[in-house]
Order: C-alpha cells, then structure tokens, then sequence
C-alpha cells in the first residue's frame, strides 16, 4: 500500500514529463493521455482511501519515507510521504476534481493550438499540488508548494501572446514570492527550534517551544498562506489570475491550489494551538477577506472575475474557521471540499458560457441563456444554490457551521467574527443571484464580437449561444452532484466529523446563539440579499455599459483599489528607495571610493619625483637620512 | 700621541670621501672615494680598538677589508660593462634602466 502513495504523485508527473518532453506525435492523443494520467491517480487514490477505510480510526496513517534527500550532517531532509485522513481528503479532492476538469479541458481546449502543453501543465500541476499535501515534512511542502505556484504561473500565462495574460501570470508569480518568503522564513525557524522538518516530531513538541517563537512561525506560516489563498494583504493576483483559461481557473484558482493556505493552517495546527496571538491573525485575515471578496464579486461584470472574488471570499471563511483553533478546523476542511465541488462547478459553467458566446466575459452582453444552454443552466443553478447556502446543498452544511463556530468564540470577538460571516453569507448570497440574474434570465444584450483585425463587426457576428459538448458538460454534471449531496452526505452522522478528528482534533464550541437561531439568521440574510439582487438585476432591466454607480461601487470595480494601493506604496515607494539608494551610492559609496583612489593618485605623483634615477641624489638622502638619524640618537641621549 | 686626533683625521678622510661622492660625476672617482670612506671607518675602529684595549675593532677592519675587496671586484665589473656600453663613465649619464 504504502509504494501507491508514492505512485500517486509519479503518475501526473510522468504524464507532465510525456507531455512537455513528447513533441508532436503526442499533439492530437495528448489531451487524452493527461486526462487517462490524472484518471489513474484518481483511481490510485480511492484504492487507497478504500484501505483506509478498512482500518480503525488512529490506525489510519501511513508513512513511508522513499529516499534520504539532502542528508549532510546533522541536517537531514527525506523525502517522505504521510498519508492521514486529512491528505486523504485532498487527494480525493485534487484526483477527483482534477480528472473531472481535465475531462473538461479536452472539449474547452479543442480549437486551441497547443493543449498537450496545456494538459502537461496541468498534470505538472497534479503531481506538485499532490505532493504539497503528501508530504511528511515542510520542505518537502515547500518544494509541492514552489511547484504549484510554478504550475499557476505557467497556466494563467498560457495565452502569454496576450500582454494582459503574461502580465497576470508575472504579478501572480511575485505576488506568491512574498507570501513564499514568509512560508521559507517559517520553515528555518522552525529547523532552528525544533532541528527538524518532519511533522511529527515538530507538532508533537509544539508546545515546548515557548509562546513566542510559536506566534513568529505561526505569523510566517500565515504569511505563506495569504499569498497562496489570495488573501488580504496578498489577494491581489487572483482576479487577474482569470486571464488563464477557464479550466485552470476552476481548477487551481478555485477548487485546489488556492485552498492550499487551508492546508497549511490546518495541518500546523498544533503550532497554531499554542499561540493565540497567530491565532487571533488569521481570523481576522480570514474575516477581511470575506468581507473584501464578496464586495469585490458584487462590483465586477466579468463573470470570471466575478467568481474569482467569491472564491477569495470563501477562502476567506475557511481561513477565519481554521482560525478559530479545534472547533473549526473540521469545518474549514469541510467547507474547502463542499467549495472544491460547487466553484469549480460554476467556473466550469461561466467557461462552458464563454464558449458558446464567442469568449464574451461581460455579464452585461450575456442575459436569457437559460433556454439555450438548459445543461449549463442547471449545473451553474444547483452549484449557485449551493454557495449561498439554500438549505439541504453543501454549501449549507459547511458554512452554515462556519458561521456557528465563529459566534463559538466567545466574547466581543465572537460578534464580531459571526456578525461578518452573516454580513457575508448576505452579500454572497447578493453577488451570485446577480451574477445568475444577468446570465440566464432577462433579456438577451447579446452584442457582435470585434474579430481580432479590430474592425468592429456587423450583426453576423453576434453570438450563437450552443450547448457545450459531451466533453464538458458531464464534469459539469457530476460536479453539481457534489454540489448537491456532499454537504448533506458528510453531515450524516457528522461523518466527516469523525472522519478527520484523529488528525486536527476537535472541540465543541459553546455558542451564545442557538444553532437554530444562527440557521434562521442565516436564511433570512440569504433571502434579503438575493432579493435586492432581483429587485436591481432581475425586475428592472440591465444597460449593456454598466452604469457610473456609488463610489464605493467604482472602487469595488477597481478591486478595492488594491493595485492602486499595491502601487503607490509599494511600487513607487520601491521607486524612491531605490533612487535614494542609488543617490547614496553615488554620492557616498563611489565619493569616498573616487576620493581615496584620486587621493593616492595625486600623492604619488608627487612621490614619484624622487625616484629620478641619479645615483648622487639617492647618495644625498641617504647621507641626509643617516645624518638625521645620528643628530636624533643624539639628541635623545643628551636629553 | 693623543689616540683622539686618529679619530678626527678619521672624521676628515670620511667627510672629503662623502663629498667626493656626492659632487664627482665620474664613476671611477666616486668609487675612489667610498674606498676612502671605508678607510676612514677602519681608522677610527682601529683606534677604537686601541682606546678600549680590545680586539673588536681590529677585527672588524678585516672584515671590511675583505668586503671592500670583493666590492671593488663587482663594482669596477659594473663600471666596466656601463662604460663598454655608454662610452662614458659618469653616473649621471647613467639615470635610467635602459640604453
């Protein structure tokens, strides 16, 4: 069993290698090779879920260390695999979702020019997101965690013949470098206190090694997961990250890598235990960003960005469940897969949309594809349901008990936390009737498409909304069958409850509200924000140009005015520095560099008169020298 | 006789020996008068010999001697091979390393 883990990560890594290394002859049976790689991970990984569950609760880990990597001294790094409940749940989640969007990608990606480049990223993809959550230790994490970033970086850029995309991917790429440097930083500190990587030994001692350092890592750890999970001061890249094709948006920037940060939290738990102040950073990270999201999603016409804010929003959830320490990390897990499901089902759906109208992102030249797309209409439907938490989908399960854990804390905090999560839950639920309103119902702005020679196109163009084929529609399908059940499936019981308490623990929380009265305040914000969405997108009619709008709706269309932010401060405040440095160079570093070199310049020069090469002169110091000498011995004698 | 006047005629012979070198121009003369400069030292060793009632100084003249010797050897070579070259034995003429 234990040689499978190992082959779960090999299997999409060979299809990246096949795929990147293959040249042409793979170019037409490509797209089906990566989706038959990531498949058979997929089916690797229920082999050795069905293992799994065959043994009892604590017995269900499984460790295997494959090589020593970089043995050298006391310093020892192995590449090992741990296989516990929690990996178990995110390999299901990357296989599952993965082969579905891979599945996905052979119709989305059809008419494009180079999809076996495409489908070998996206199983280099695969193979490091599966070994960011196999890992046995942090550096191996790292190398998962730098591989998944190399993956996004490559696949928002794909189209890098746009300058927009290859700007994206360039700004995801930095922006990740910095919550990657905090991720690093965490990780040497954690070497220096503990001498190890290894998750066991380093959780097991957490408590030993004082609340300080135990807050400084948890901090770095933080840091490393706000620039993976787009989340505030980071999140920046994600909405630009949409310029990548749709499958990659529904699978890296939606369903997996971006839930990464999750991971992480979850996974160091022990570490986040024991320092509360982290603690106390995270949530409050995790309540921004919701809050920040969602406000963001409520401005964007374009439908992929849109979604992308949802997405930071949600994240946002997790990350404030996570948080909250025992009594909701099961939740954040909970909510990630139930959010795996249902986004990357609605991404799928808005790319499924594009299609058929001529790649238009604009929710505002989209209206009444209800008839004409009846299949997308009903997945996007069942996993819009499902976000906003209409009860009996998943999204209800999850972040229903979100919403509860966060009232569970208790205190001035505990408001706070549970009235923004509630604050959220209304606008989600505001965003998304918004985004269905202007998709489906209404009436149909359909505009012509500029052709790419730029000259403005006549009626002929305009689109033909189509049903997307097989290809894309049956992972549309079976995602919003996830969408549907698996709240419901793992609230049975509290199946998954049980399922992951072994690895993250878990604790009841003693909320100040009733369940049922957080349950009932749920619904009612969600009924109050879908019906302002309807009284303003689906009762009165839409502009195709989107209208001025509020100041605080113009500042949520620039994203809140992050970039704008990101630039005066850091961008032209990088600018002055470096101008004063270079000043100080100049003037400073090379003056008194100049100045010595001019100096001994100068005075050797004048040195160099001495030295004229007649034998009489020489003769002359040397007898004026010895002179000098004897009237100084003298001298020192009479005194 | 006073031994101090050997050492004022050394002082005398040492000082026309330093100006011969520092004012002649000729090589074989400025030669001459670094001999006459040694001279001048093993007289006034010798009479330090003599004042002290050592062997020191009378010693030390014998060294000189031999190395003045093997000096004449070397440094007359050298004048020899510069005046082959120059045609000239003035040591002004002589003020750089090369021709």
């Amino acid at each position: 069993m234990e040689n499978l883990i190992g082959l779960l990560v090999l299997v999409p890594l060979l299809g990246a290698g096949v795929l990147l290394c293959g040249g042409r002859r793979l170019d037409r049976s490509g797209p089906w090779v990566g989706t038959g790689l990531a498949a058979v991970s997929f089916v690797l990984g229920v082999w050795l879920f069905a293992d799994m569950l065959g043994r009892k609760g604590d017995n269900r880990a499984l460790d295997v260390t494959v090589f020593s990597w970089v043995p050298v001294g006391g310093f020892r790094a192995d590449v090992g695999f741990h296989l516990d409940q929690l990996s178990m749940t995110f390999v299901l989640l990357i296989t599952g979702v993965g082969s579905l969007i891979h599945l996905y990608s052979v119709g989305y990606m059809a008419h494009d020019e180079r999809p076996r480049r495409f489908f070998g990223y996206l199983n280099l993809f695969l193979a490091a997101m599966l070994l960011l959550v196999l890992a046995d230790n942090y550096l191996l994490l790292y190398a998962g965690w730098e591989g998944v970033g190399l993956a996004s970086y490559l696949l928002i850029g794909f189209w890098q013949h746009k300058p927009s995309a290859a700007t994206a991917a360039k700004k995801a790429f930095l922006v990740n470098r910095v919550g990657d440097m905090g991720l690093s930083i965490a990780i040497m500190v954690m070497f220096t206190t503990f001498g190890t990587f290894s998750f066991a030994p380093v959780l097991a001692h957490a408590d030993q090694a004082g609340e300080g350092k135990l807050t400084a890592i948890g901090l770095l750890l933080l840091l490393g997961a706000c620039g993976k999970s787009a989340q505030v001061p980071l999140q920046s890249w994600l909405g630009d990250a949409m310029e990548g094709p749709t499958p990659v948006s529904a699978l890296i920037h939606a369903a997996t890598m971006v839930t990464a940060g999750v991971y992480l939290i979850t996974r160091s738990s022990a570490i986040f235990n024991g320092a509360p102040d982290a603690q106390t950073a995270v949530v409050t990270v995790g309540a921004v960003t919701l809050l920040f999201g969602a406000i963001v999603g409520c401005a964007k016409d374009d439908i992929k960005k849109a979604l992308a804010g949802s997405t930071m929003s949600q994240i946002g959830y997790m990350i404030l469940a996570a948080g909250l320490g025992p009594v909701g990390y099961v939740f954040a897990i909970m909510h990630l897969v139930t959010h795996g499901f249902f986004k990357a089902g609605l991404f799928l759906g808005a790319g499924s949309v594009m299609h058929g109208m001529n790649d238009e992102v604009d929710m505002r030249r989209y209206g009444g594809l209800r008839s004409y797309m009846p299949v997308t209409f009903w997945t996007f439907g069942l996993g819009y349901l499902a976000i906003i938490g209409f009860p009996g989908l998943s999204g209800f399960f999850s972040k229903d008990k979100i919403i509860e854990a966060a009232f569970a804390k208790g205190g001035t905090e505990g408001w706070i936390l549970g009235a923004a999560a509630l604050l959220g839950a209304a606008i989600t639920a505001y965003y998304m009737t918004r985004v269905m309103l202007l998709t489906f119902f209404g009436e149909k702005r359909w505009q012509p498409t500029v052709s790419d020679s730029g000259s403005a196109a006549e009626d002929g163009n305009l689109p033909h909304p189509h049903e997307s084929p097989k290809t894309m529609t049956i992972p549309m399908i079976l995602l919003a069958v996830g969408s549907v059940f698996a709240g419901g499936l793992f609230s049975i019981n509290s199946a998954f409850l049980k399922w992951l308490e072994p690895v993250t623990g878990h604790a009841e929380g003693h909320s100040p509200v009733g369940a049922g009265q957080v349950t009932a305040a749920t619904m009612v914000v969600l009924v109050i924000g879908a019906a302002v969405a309807w009284q303003q997108y689906g009762r009165s009619p839409v502009p195709v140009t989107a209208p001025r709008g509020t100041l605080l709706t113009r500042a949520a269309r620039r994203d809140l005015l992050q970039d704008d932010f990101n630039h005066v401060v850091l961008v032209r405040g990088g600018e002055h520095l470096t101008r004063s440095l270079v000043y100080v160079d100049h003037k400073l570093v090379d003056g008194v560099v100049n100045g010595t070199a001019a100096s001994v310049g100068g005075l050797s020069g004048r040195m160099r008169r001495l030295q004229n090469g007649f034998a009489r002169s020489y003769a002359v110091s040397m007898f004026g020298g010895a002179a000098v000498l004897i009237a100084a011995t003298l001298l020192m004698r009479a005194v | 006789m006073n031994p101090v006047n050997y050492l004022y005629l050394a002082a005398l012979l040492f000082t026309i020996g330093a100006a011969g070198v520092l004012v002649r121009r000729n090589a074989i003369v400025v030669f001459m008068c670094i001999e006459l400069m040694l001279n001048a030292c093993n007289l006034a060793f010798v009479t330090f010999s003599r004042m002290h009632g050592t062997l020191d100084g009378q010693i030390i003249a014998f060294f000189t001697m031999v190395v003045a010797a093997a000096e004449v050897v070397v440094g007359l070579a050298i004048i020899v091979s510069i005046f082959r070259s120059r045609h000239s034995a003035s040591v002004d003429d002589a003020s750089l390393l090369k021709l």
